[in-house]
């Protein structure tokens, strides 16, 4: 890879002394596969690209007007043989392209679990990756580590070599998590998760931020990330735990969720329990109506009128053990709705309940 | 907390007067220096300009030559005048971009803040892609094509009035903005959440819709326009095959117009809606879908990088084998080629957010998509390059451009394709790396094609030709300019760096920051040279003075009728026997006819593209600022006057038989002038 990292440069790439091509030598094993493959397809491409400039320089050069001992054919405007190169070359090299275009996205798919750790590292069956919950927030990140119970603003550690399964969302509108040295990035959506499965193989401390303009804070919606050894790890841990800003509540979610510019790194020692799905299902604040509550009621018929001015009454109905039965209770009149195309569907049978006999 | 923002937007939303709506005395940003020194020098130069307007005694001119005018040729010339006054404009935000990112690179803060920035670039990409590129591609088509396939107008003359004029309408609503108010300040494409009510409550977004929303009825119509012309008034004999390529590609470019700018003007309907009625098309909330929006903006927005490149593509096709001697190589497989670009171009829309969580299957599919673009249109740049083989190349302006164009434009190709790798793309999406990549095709593919065919057809438009000189000191200027511009953007993206940030915490990428601001400050220049081109050719008109009508030895049907063409365009309609008829004749002994000539039918000229479009610009406006009365009031009258256009049955006359003859035989004083100088020699 060196090589042709060179050959990239000698090719007119300005490599001014402090330059740092992080995104063609990057520290994490997704990031460096992903930089390579832009190295593999540029000389490829090259093949071609570089005898069109060539020519198009040496053709107007040679056949300038004043040269008179060239050649001069203003009828010749056909060639069957010189079709066939012009419109096979680019055709094979695209080929060529489209097969490790396939093998690429499908092997470097970010919700997939990794497949290697590096390059000379393969990678243990057993692993469990670190799960890192990201929140974009107006102006900030928000990272919340389930296994350890911790949760900080604007800060994030990974352990090196091990791998880390990020689950990105946003509260407010998108954004796109981006840490160039680790893996490519990936878009952060309110009311939807998205993931990023990578590695980091050196430790360090990386740049991390939004690569997808979200108003006017959006500069400064950066954090650093530290990848530590396990034993620097813990001691983070630790320290994040020792944090004054206590318990991540609802809350304080919803008071952390206000928009700022350049939020200072905070520390939260605790995260209450099933913060992750609200703020999924943007339903942090206390007395709104949970976006998978109210898909459930809208996929059993919707909430009618009533529900319009009464959507508390559905909160939970996801989480229910029979949401249909928990709809009949809200809404009375479905039921009779749903046994009239029950009782026309099927055979009447003494067994089967009204309520749930769709199943 | 180190600064607590008021959030997204700006203060001074109020209450809504029943008469006033939003307007209040607060809404003008003059506390912005920079906003209030571009008032003062607009009031100053604007004053000058309709000062010497009225001293001249232009206005009636004006208004009945040319703004109630339904000729295509004029209409097409007020289009492309519209571009160049609009990338004036455009250009300026983008030094002001410039500079604010190399002050801040260098370890400063720079001179504008977060809210100004994010309306400059939002303005710039707007105002680039909908008042710059648009106008000057749409008026070339429009002077060009109908002379090339031998028609005396296009199909619908009036239609293309009002299409020029509702465009216009869009324009001055975005020009409205900068001192009344406040533009977007979401990014040219505007994605909801950030675009709608909760984060964008301004009007700034509100101009963006209105602005597009009735732009883009105007480029429709203008579109359906073009294609029936194209189908319906060739020229005798002038069947598919011997079509020229710029009309080819003007076709596709408009069949895409046609497929695709109704998907705009409907998304930005929708996300209208959400704004003004409450809905939730593209709310997070309540059922909408942020991602549907990302989809249907792209569903036009990439087929419309092909509406803008098609016809610089037919320019180049032009005039490479009018420079080179000889004819096009490879004509069929470049019909083939456009056509394939233009169905192609429909089934690659989601490589613009690879990296918004789709599946592999699917991302491999648009990358595949996409890459198979690159094979028809690198058999057109090889189909250029055999033209210029064997040939006796004249290094004219436009065939600098078209060089420069071949050059950049195969280096910008190369950098799509490898954004068309979806991993490849992970890391270098919205960066400055994708920022690099799509000012190189559209500058080194659009831009360098427009400047090609405005020297190129100049002549044909005004009867003189433009000075070489300063052209080539316009074309030099850009063409570092852009190098200088854009590589060190290419090596920001690969640093890592993403687009639309105004303040950076890194001073290495100061040295490339300031490369930039040089290569802009090039352009600069290249732009000042081509004002000064036009300046000096005017002064200079009667020894650049064009009296045979075909100043270059074209090949094309635009080349056989005198420089500028009378209003009727041709005397006798041609009859087409070969492609490159004008060539074909040119050989076979072709002796202008002098006698027999009959009355032509023309149309009238007409107020009422004028007239309705200014009436929805003051609709636009009244939406804007949420003066509901106004604006229902302009939408009657709007409609109103449209339909009683409708009953205005005097829309045509005949040429008198007389009249032609007159003008005919001034040409062919000229003409036998001309054998006199030559004989003379």
């Amino acid at each position: 890879m060196r090589c042709f990292r060179y050959f990239l440069g000698a090719l007119g790439v300005i490599h001014l002394a402090g330059c740092e091509l992080v995104v063609l030598d990057p520290s994490g094993d997704i990031a460096a596969q992903q930089g390579d493959l832009i190295i593999y397809a540029t000389v490829l491409m090259l093949i071609v690209i570089l005898p069109v400039i060539l020519l198009t320089l040496f053709f107007a050069f040679y056949y300038r007007a004043s040269n008179t001992k060239a050649r001069y054919e203003p009828d010749w405007d056909h060639s069957i043989s010189l079709e066939i190169v012009i419109w096979s070359v680019p055709l094979a090299i695209i080929i060529c392209l489209a097969g490790l275009t396939w093998v690429a996205t499908h092997r470097l798919n970010p919700y997939d679990d990794l497949r290697r750790i590096s390059e000379s590292q393969p990678i243990d069956p057993d692993v469990v990756p670190l799960t890192i919950q990201v929140v974009a927030m107006d102006w900030k990140w928000g990272f919340i580590y389930p296994e350890q119970g911790i949760a900080t603003v604007n800060e994030v550690a990974v352990i090196v070599d091990r791998p880390v399964e990020w689950k990105i969302t946003s509260t407010t509108v998108m954004n796109s998590f981006y840490i160039p040295a680790m893996a490519g990035m990936i878009y952060g959506m309110p009311g939807m998760q998205t993931e990023l499965n990578a590695v980091m193989n050196q430790a360090g401390t990386y740049e991390g931020f939004s690569g997808h303009y979200s108003g006017a804070g959006f500069s400064h919606m950066r954090f650093d990330l530290h990848a530590l050894d396990a034993e620097g790890f813990d001691d983070w841990a630790a320290q994040v735990r020792a944090g004054s800003e206590g318990e991540l509540t609802r809350p304080a979610f919803e008071a952390l969720d206000q928009p700022t510019v350049d939020h200072p790194v905070t520390y939260y020692n605790a995260v209450e329990e099933g913060l992750w799905d609200r703020i999924i299902n943007l339903c942090v604040a206390e007395g709104t109506l949970c976006q998978n509550d109210m898909m459930m009621v809208d996929a059993l018929g919707g909430g009618g009128i009533d529900g319009l001015w009464n959507r508390q009454l559905m909160a939970g109905i996801c989480a229910a053990d029979d949401p249909k039965l928990f709809m009949a209770l809200v809404r009375p009149e479905l039921r009779d709705r749903e046994s009239d195309i029950i009782a026309a569907l099927m055979p009447p049978e003494p067994a089967m309940s009204p309520i749930n006999g769709g199943e | 907390m180190a600064s607590a923002a008021d959030g997204h937007g700006s203060s001074y939303i109020t209450d809504i007067h029943p008469i006033w709506g939003k307007l209040n005395w607060n809404i003008f940003p003059f506390y912005e220096p920079v906003i209030f020194y571009t008032f003062i020098a607009v009031v100053i130069g604007g004053t000058a300009v309709l000062g010497l307007l009225t001293y001249y005694r232009l206005w009636g001119y004006l208004w009945r030559e040319w703004f109630t005018s339904i000729d295509h040729k004029k209409i097409g010339i007020m289009y492309i005048v519209l571009g160049i006054v609009m990338l004036l404009r455009g250009f300026a935000d983008a030094i002001l971009m410039r500079i604010q990112q190399a002050m801040a690179a260098s370890g400063g803060e720079g001179y504008l803040n977060a809210h100004h920035y994010d309306q400059i670039f939002t303005a710039h990409g707007t105002i680039m892609i909908f008042f710059v590129a648009m106008p000057l591609v749409v008026g070339l088509m429009n002077y060009v094509m109908p002379l090339q396939i031998g028609a005396r107008d296009v199909a619908f003359p009036f239609l293309n009035n009002l299409s020029f004029w509702l465009t216009t309408s869009g324009a001055v609503l975005v020009m409205i903005s900068l001192f009344v108010g406040e533009f977007s300040t979401t990014g040219w494409l505007a994605y909801p959440p950030l675009s709608g009510l909760d984060y964008s409550p301004s009007v700034g977004m509100d101009y963006y819709l209105w602005s597009l929303n009735i732009a883009g009825i105007g480029t429709t119509l203008s579109g359906i326009n073009l294609i029936v012309t194209i189908v319906k008034m060739r020229a005798p004999g002038m069947t598919w095959m011997k079509l020229p390529v710029f009309t080819w590609t003007s076709l596709c470019s408009n069949v895409l117009i046609v497929a695709t700018f109704p998907v705009l003007s409907a998304t930005l309907a929708l996300l209208t809606a959400d704004r003004y009625l409450g809905t939730h098309f593209f709310t997070s909330e309540l059922g909408g879908n942020p991602m549907m929006y990302v989809n249907l903006i792209w569903i036009w927005g990439h087929p419309e990088v092909y509406i803008l490149i098609l016809p610089l593509f037919g320019v180049y096709s032009e005039i490479v084998p009018t420079f080179s001697g000889k004819r096009l190589f490879g004509y069929t497989s470049m019909v083939y080629a456009t056509c394939v670009i233009m169905i192609l171009s429909y089934i690659v829309w989601l490589h613009h957010f690879f990296t918004m969580g789709a599946g592999a299957s699917v991302n491999s599919f648009f990358g595949i998509t996409t890459m198979i673009i690159s094979i028809p249109t690198g058999a057109k740049l090889f189909n250029w390059l055999f033209t210029m083989y064997k040939g006796r190349i004249r290094f004219t302006t436009p065939m600098l451009w078209t060089l420069g164009f071949m050059v950049t434009f195969t280096v910008g190709g190369m950098t799509g394709v490898l954004l068309a790798v979806p991993p490849a793309d992970y890391v270098l999406h919205n960066s400055l790396f994708l920022v690099a990549h799509f000012h190189n095709a559209i500058i080194g593919g659009v831009v360098f094609g427009l400047f090609a065919a405005m020297v190129y057809w100049f002549p044909k438009a005004f009867g003189f030709r433009l000075v070489e000189s300063w052209g080539k000191v316009s074309f030099w200027c850009w063409f570092i300019g852009f190098w200088l511009a854009f590589m060190p953007l290419y090596v920001l993206g690969l640093m890592g760096v993403t687009r639309r940030l105004s303040q950076f915490e890194d001073t290495a990428y100061a040295i490339y920051f300031n490369i930039a601001l040089v290569g802009a400050l090039f352009v600069a220049a290249g732009i000042a040279a081509f004002v000064i081109q036009i300046g000096v050719s005017i002064l200079r008109r009667e020894e650049l003075r064009d009296t045979t009508g075909d100043p270059w030895g074209g090949r094309t049907l635009e080349w056989s009728t005198s420089s500028p063409p009378p209003y009727y365009n041709f005397a006798f309609t041609p009859r087409v026997y070969e492609l490159d008829a004008w060539d074909h004749m040119k050989r076979n002994g072709y002796r202008r006819r002098t006698d027999g000539y009959v009355p032509i039918h023309m149309p009238h000229y007409t107020a009422t593209g004028v007239v309705i479009s200014a009436i929805l610009t003051v609709m636009g406006f009244a939406l804007v600022w949420h003066i509901y009365w106004v604006a229902a009031l302009s939408l009657i009258a709007a409609v109103a006057y449209g339909i009683a256009h409708t009953f205005n049955y005097d829309r045509d006359y005949y040429v008198a038989a007389n009249e032609v003859r007159s003008i005919e035989a001034a040409r062919t004083r000229t003409l036998e002038g001309n054998g006199e100088l030559k004989a003379a020699e």
